[in-house]
């Protein structure tokens, strides 16, 4: 059935590939060259010997030349004249023609001997020749790749036994009957990891389209071996059941290794027990809280004050959805009632602006509790500025932009197509500026955010249609777990943006370590998990709905053309996906337990810790006159015109630390207690004490 | 801090002070420096960075320079302890001006005139002769004849009447009397209020070069905003010695409030209305409240003043100060981090700007806070930052005072910075207009009313003094340093806030038909701050010991002198209540504009007709103890209901559905509609 949708793939796509390719056809012209050549196609197989472990990495000075028209064109900006050239090299090689689709689809639709048309394949056999075909084999060995850390890249072979990397280097010396993967000079990576999933978030009783087998078969297929999902359960609930619910879930269905966070949709004390057993007894390192969502998820500024605190000496990583949900309540009634109940009073309602607000106030309360925190669904300039703002200044904070901000905006939500406005609907919603993308992808290449999540979470449009008349009732949720890798690729190494060790570092390898994974999940090295994936940098493809693995109507990223994909993902020392084809076994995936105080965001934590403690003053007491004031009552009957409070929400007025409003110069709520007649000034017999003299 | 001063003063300089003054100290015409091209004086001061006056903070303006002048000045006039009497024109010993200087003369028509306007001690009308007029866009030499209380005439060669008293200003600066834009006079704390009351601390403006005075109406929570207004305006119309405006705090909000807001705009003569962010559950409003309140404000043209910082953590940091047995003065600080104020300025810029309102930020007391009103500025916000004059001459070190009463003297809130580079930073800020007003937040208290808080820091009543030094210390940290022109002077000091408050160019501006508020400012003379000459009755000034050069020399406020020579002459009860109109141009034009253009509209779009899934909609009440076993398939109350609560109920399903009443039949199945998907929702 595959080959069938792959087929139907390349029919019905070709109108929009033909506008494509008039694009590029223009793009191209300078070099004269036809467009069907412009496939980036690496030369001789033999290359890969050249290249000795100090040799200049290919490709490494295409990322110093700063190519204006890659800005200038955006998303065409694969193409770059690198390309170009190698096509003139061909051209006189290569004579033989091939069409255009053929020449993009070749990588998703061929079968790996593709040698024929002088492109180094991924190629596997067997020492023996006894190996089993179905991918079960226990040992491999992954021979002439270029092995790709985030810290540096060299060329080993690796060698996998039991699901995990048992050797790396040159001249292995392996037992018989391996398989053999021949990478050809490929790049060997390590697996993805996507840190923020939500495959299985409620919506009034409806649940995502792609659930943990859906949703880890689309992750292997775009390189990603392993998610973590958001437990997310709703006010009240426990969330440790929460917790196992998913688990379960996770267990029977997942193809991937997972992790789980946990959300807390409420604070209070029950919530902190469970937290302590979350993190003690289930390896549960990071818990997000709302700060959106007034009335349901949202915490106030003391309660998240409380959590931070809370979750600090646990050890663990706050996870922030920072928006803010006051004002967009406040936003969403003006927008209704403007009578806008379209998908386009989504961004309305919800303007950058109040995104970065948001991490504003969640850096600060971080940075007063000195607590590790972590912007999930950085959507916006505004939002990603304020993070790199707080870096530099020395705040502990981590952003997280997704597949959906980094590869895509939010004009669409002005189509005139409901479904697929509403397929854009996500919060913190899509930028409507078209140039955010590429600003993230900016400041992802310097570190100033670091990991990449897909926020994965597709519905229906039969489901979103349940907010036809109303955007607040859209569900929230885009997909991209399948096209996270590939877009980063694509939009920033392509681009010369990022080099490859810095794309390991966002796609993989700091997510490992923020959750405390590094270095079974995130590297390749001897000991890791055999989660690996061999990159092709040139395969190129359309994204369409019609070939994703996702069981959603509607790819936001729909007609999108992406260079740089998986040839192969292994998933647990197993491969998995091989040019295209899936090879999953439901129920395969792991849970990975976290442990608490991840060095990567508590290591500076801590020493903070030592450094901040406060002291106060030693003086002498004061025995100057004091003012005569009334003794504070214990509690204030509140008068009736006490309705008229704004307050009147909140418990009565309990006279307790919090009252600042005793330090407040200006009219007190006590005023209109009688108090003693004659304010006398009392001054002790002595006169004052030295201490308290002026000068 | 006396000894660490006089080691510095023995280590360094052995020159008299007298003879380090640059250019005062002997008979140097003043011409001298008038000129147009020449240098500013003290100019190069600034360019080489003075290490002692980072690390020192306060102590900054003592530069070995200005040290030993105080040394000077002690052995000069020992006697100058005695603190002038509260009395109405008791004679102020601190001015220094006189000494060598070419003096500002005053001198009454001729014998003739004098016979013709027999009796007339208080002449209303009055000539400056010979001054150079600075206003806020230009300077320029020129004569001003006052008459009731107005600018009449300004020119050369003025033909004016007989009887005229005359003031030679000898080619001083004549500036429009300065505007302090942040007072609380006779404020009531707890039964008790501020020591300086609207006479006590109209004379200290007076004494200072202000001549009029924006002052804060603090309604209670729960009271009513215009009864407070009208006390205000009593204690105020009975004993001011300025002219005087209000603004207004918001302290709770409600519909009645919003009917009082209303009111005061249209019919009292207010448009600038503060709310507040902090001292939670009291005086602290809600982003949606701060939402509306600024939505109400945007429409009826008022001016959203708040008072920036996170009331909330600063409760949850308050409590774990005194925890951990904290209770001095410097429990105010550590309890309040700048990181705080900055927050809010960041939230509240963030609400205006939602709102279409103009904003303006009180008292900016640290760098963060600042900048963020200038990044937001560059983004093309509407808002205004008021430094104050603590913020601009002080810092919060002194916090950490062994003297309690020292340390209490300066808690205020916003705190004053520990970080002692913050004066000068938010000097440089104002020079560059990213800041653009200055106040004084003058609120004294008495150390015994202070000491209220001996225990518990939380408990000091708040407030610092400032009304009097706020002209002056511009002048020497601003334009003296050469960060700021003499007309940029006058804009921060008067102009921009009688442009916020809609009274330019009766105020702030020198011209025919200005108010005769008016100051004769001497750029040279030097005094040394201290509480024993103050005008305010506040035992302790934050400011003590400090040297600034700049002073007013003469001061008249509504037509008529009350400061010449040190010398005050006012009379209680004259100030005149000013009322402010809506909708200032300074801060609505742009809002105006932007109203026009930030018109939202729907996208024309057919029916959704596809197939709708099932769902349920229901009421998150209190979760049954079997849903609490499967939260998947719990269909409690959703976050994306959220946005459906308070989108204002609409009809067909809104929140007052009873609870897990399924809006579609049950089963989930999806209802397709006979005719299939119409192609306006088909994929394409």
């Amino acid at each position: 059935s595959r080959d069938f949708s792959f087929f139907l793939g390349g029919e019905s796509s070709s109108p929009a590939e033909e506008t494509m390719s008039d694009c590029r056809r223009q793009w191209n012209r300078e070099d004269e060259l036809p467009v069907y050549l412009a496939g980036p196609i690496s030369t001789g197989p033999n290359q890969r010997k050249s290249y000795g472990m100090f040799s200049a990495v290919e490709g490494a000075f295409e990322s110093k030349t700063i190519d204006f028209d890659n800005y200038a064109v955006g998303r065409k900006g694969s193409r770059t004249p690198r390309s170009g050239s190698r096509e003139r090299l061909l051209d006189t090689g290569d004579p033989i023609g091939k069409t255009p689709s053929e020449a993009r689809e070749g990588s998703l639709t061929n079968s790996p001997p593709e040698t024929d048309d002088g492109r180094p394949g991924v190629e596997i056999r067997y020492s023996s020749g006894k190996g089993c075909p179905d991918g079960e084999s226990e040992k491999l060995l992954i021979k002439g790749g270029r092995v790709v850390n985030d810290d540096q890249s060299l060329y080993a072979d690796v060698y996998i036994e039991d699901g995990l990397i048992k050797q790396v280097g040159e001249n292995l010396i392996v037992p018989g009957d391996v398989k053999v993967i021949e990478a050809n000079g490929r790049m060997v990576i390590p697996g993805g990891i996507d840190v923020n999933t939500c495959l299985m978030k409620p919506y009034l009783g409806t649940h995502p389209v792609d659930d943990f087998l859906q949703g880890t078969k689309a992750a292997l297929a775009g390189g990603t071996t392993m998610i973590i999902d958001h437990v997310t359960p709703q006010p009240g609930d426990s969330l440790l059941e929460a917790f196992e619910c998913w688990q379960e879930a996770a267990d029977k269905k997942a193809c991937c290794d997972y992790s789980l966070h946990v959300d807390i949709p409420e604070w209070n004390e029950t919530v902190k027990d469970e937290l302590e057993l979350l993190v003690q007894d289930k390896g549960i390192n990071s818990f997000q809280v709302y700060m959106a969502y007034k009335d349901v998820y949202q915490m106030s500024d003391s309660q998240l004050y409380e959590a931070f605190s809370f979750l600090k000496k646990l050890g663990a990583v706050v996870l922030l959805h920072a928006e803010n949900g006051d004002l967009i309540a406040q936003e969403q009634r003006k927008i209704l009632e403007m009578g806008i109940t379209g998908p386009e009073g989504h961004p309305l309602s919800r303007p950058e602006e109040l995104e970065a607000e948001a991490v504003f106030r969640a850096i600060t309360l971080g940075n007063r509790m000195n607590c590790p925190i972590y912007i999930t669904k950085v959507m916006s300039k505004s939002a990603a500025d304020t993070i790199a703002q707080a870096r530099r200044k020395g705040s502990v904070v981590f952003g997280e932009p997704i597949t959906a901000s980094l590869a895509t905006d939010g004009s669409h939500y002005w189509s005139k197509n409901w479904a697929k406005a509403a397929a854009y609907v996500t919060s913190p919603p899509l930028s409507p500026d078209p140039t955010t993308p590429d600003h993230l992808h900016t400041l992802l290449a310097s570190g100033d955010l670091q990991v990449v999540g897909s926020a994965h979470c597709t519905y229906s449009t039969s489901q979103k249609a349940i907010g036809k008349d109303d955007f607040t009732l859209i569900p929230e949720g885009t997909n991209g777990v399948e096209e996270r890798m590939g877009f980063i690729w694509d939009k920033a190494v392509a681009m010369g943006k990022m080099d490859e060790n810095q794309f390991v570092a966002v796609t993989s390898t700091n997510a490992a370590k923020i959750f405390n994974l590094y270095p079974r999940k995130g590297r390749i090295a001897v000991g890791s998990d055999a989660d690996i994936v061999i990159w092709d940098p040139d395969s190129v493809k359309t994204i369409t709905a019609k070939l994703q693995q996702s069981a959603s109507e509607y790819n936001i990223f729909e007609g999108l053309e992406c260079r740089g994909g998986p040839a192969l993902v292994m998933s647990q020392g197993r491969v998995v996906y091989e040019e295209g084809k899936l090879q999953v076994q439901q129920g395969s995936g792991r849970f990975i337990p976290r442990k608490p105080f991840p060095d990567h965001a508590y290591q500076r934590v801590k020493f903070r810790n030592q450094v901040k403690g406060k002291q106060g003053v030693t003086r002498g007491m004061y025995d100057g006159p004091v003012y005569d004031v009334v003794p504070t009552p214990k509690y204030i009957t509140p008068a009736p015109s006490a309705k008229t409070s704004p307050t009147s929400h909140q418990p009565p007025p309990i006279r307790n630390l919090h009252q600042s409003n005793f330090s407040l110069s200006g009219a007190q709520i006590d005023d209109n207690v009688p108090r003693r007649s004659g304010h006398r000034i009392v001054a002790p017999p002595g006169g004052r004490s030295n201490i308290t003299s002026l000068g | 801090m006396a000894e660490r001063r006089g080691n510095r003063d023995a280590a360094e300089d052995d020159l008299p002070v007298y003879l380090a003054r640059p250019g005062t100290a002997d008979q140097v015409p003043r011409q001298k420096y008038g000129g147009l091209f020449c240098s500013v004086e003290g100019a190069f001061d600034s360019k080489s960075i003075d290490f002692d006056a980072l690390s020192v903070g306060q102590r900054g303006s003592r530069t070995p320079r200005t040290a030993k002048r105080e040394t000077d000045r002690d052995a000069r006039s020992p006697a100058s302890d005695s603190r002038s009497s509260p009395g109405a024109d008791g004679p102020a010993a601190h001015s220094r001006g006189g000494r060598d200087l070419p003096r500002v003369e005053i001198r009454t028509g001729g014998g003739k005139e004098v016979l013709q306007n027999l009796g007339e001690e208080k002449s209303d009308r009055l000539l400056i002769k010979g001054g150079r007029i600075v206003n806020d866009d230009q300077s320029f030499h020129a004569d001003i004849y006052m008459e009731d209380g107005l600018i009449k005439q300004i020119g050369d060669n003025l033909i004016v009447p007989g009887g005229v008293k005359t003031i030679e200003a000898n080619g001083k600066m004549v500036i429009p009397g300065g505007i302090d834009i942040h007072t609380h006079f006779q404020m009531p704390y707890r039964g008790t209020t501020t020591v300086d009351d609207f006479a006590q601390g109209s004379k200290a403006a007076l004494a200072g070069g202000t001549t009029m005075i924006v002052d804060h109406v603090i309604p209670e929570p729960g009271s009513s905003l215009m009864e407070a207004y009208d006390q205000w305006r009593q204690w105020a119309d009975e004993k001011a010695c300025c002219d005087y405006s209000l603004h207004v705090d918001i302290t709770h909000w409600n519909d009645s409030i919003k009917q009082e807001v209303d009111n005061l705009i249209k019919e009292k003569g207010v448009n600038s209305f503060q709310v507040y962010m902090a001292y939670k559950d009291y005086y602290q409003m809600s982003n949606s409240e701060l939402y509306e309140i600024f939505t109400f404000l945007a429409e009826r043209g008022g001016i959203a003043q708040v008072h920036a910082e996170n009331g909330e953590i600063i409760a949850e940091e308050q409590a774990r100060m005194l925890q951990m047995g904290i209770t001095g003065p410097e429990g105010h600080v550590l309890s309040r981090p700048e990181e705080l104020e900055a927050e809010a300025v960041f939230r509240a810029i963030t609400i205006a700007s939602q709102t279409n309102c103009p904003l303006y930020v009180t008292r900016v007391m640290s760098k963060s806070a600042a900048d963020i009103i200038s990044q937001a500025r560059k983004k093309g916000n509407v808002v205004f930052g008021e430094p104050i004059t603590a913020s601009l001459g002080t810092d919060g070190t002194h916090y950490w005072s062994k003297n309690w009463a020292k340390a209490a003297s300066f808690v205020t809130s916003p705190p004053l910075s520990p970080d002692p580079t913050t004066p000068d930073y938010l000097n440089t800020l104002l020079s560059s207009g990213d800041l653009s007003v200055t106040g004084s937040a003058h609120c004294t208290f008495s150390v015994s009313q202070k000491a209220i808080g001996k225990d518990d820091f939380t408990q000091i009543p708040e407030g610092v003094n400032g009304v009097e030094e706020r002209m002056t210390l511009i002048w020497d940290k601003a334009v003296t340093t050469g960060k700021m022109d003499e007309n940029m002077f006058v804009a921060v000091t008067s102009t921009n806030a009688a442009k916020i408050l809609n009274l330019y160019p009766r105020k702030g501006r020198i011209a025919v038909g200005s108010d005769a508020d008016l100051v004769i400012w001497d750029t040279d003379s030097i005094r040394t701050i201290t509480a024993k000459t103050h005008q305010s009755a506040a035992e302790y000034n934050v400011f003590e010991g400090m040297e600034l050069r700049g002073a007013p020399q003469v001061v008249i406020c509504q037509g008529k002198i009350t400061l010449e020579d040190g010398n005050l002459h006012v009379t209680s009860g004259v100030g005149r209540f000013i009322p402010c109109s809506p909708f200032p141009d300074f801060a609505y034009k742009r809002v105006k504009a932007r109203k026009q253009l930030a018109v939202l509209r729907a996208v024309p779009r057919g029916m959704y007709d596809g197939p709708v899934s099932e769902f349920s909609m229901s009421r998150g009440g209190t979760p049954s103890a079997s849903a609490r076993t499967s939260p998947t398939k719990q269909p409690v109350r959703n976050l994306h209901q959220s946005g459906f609560s308070l989108a204002g109920n609409p009809a067909p399903c809104g929140p007052p559905t009873p609870d897990d009443i399924p809006i579609r039949p049950a089963g989930r199945r999806i209802v397709v509609p006979p005719g299939g998907r119409s192609n306006i929702t088909s994929l394409s």
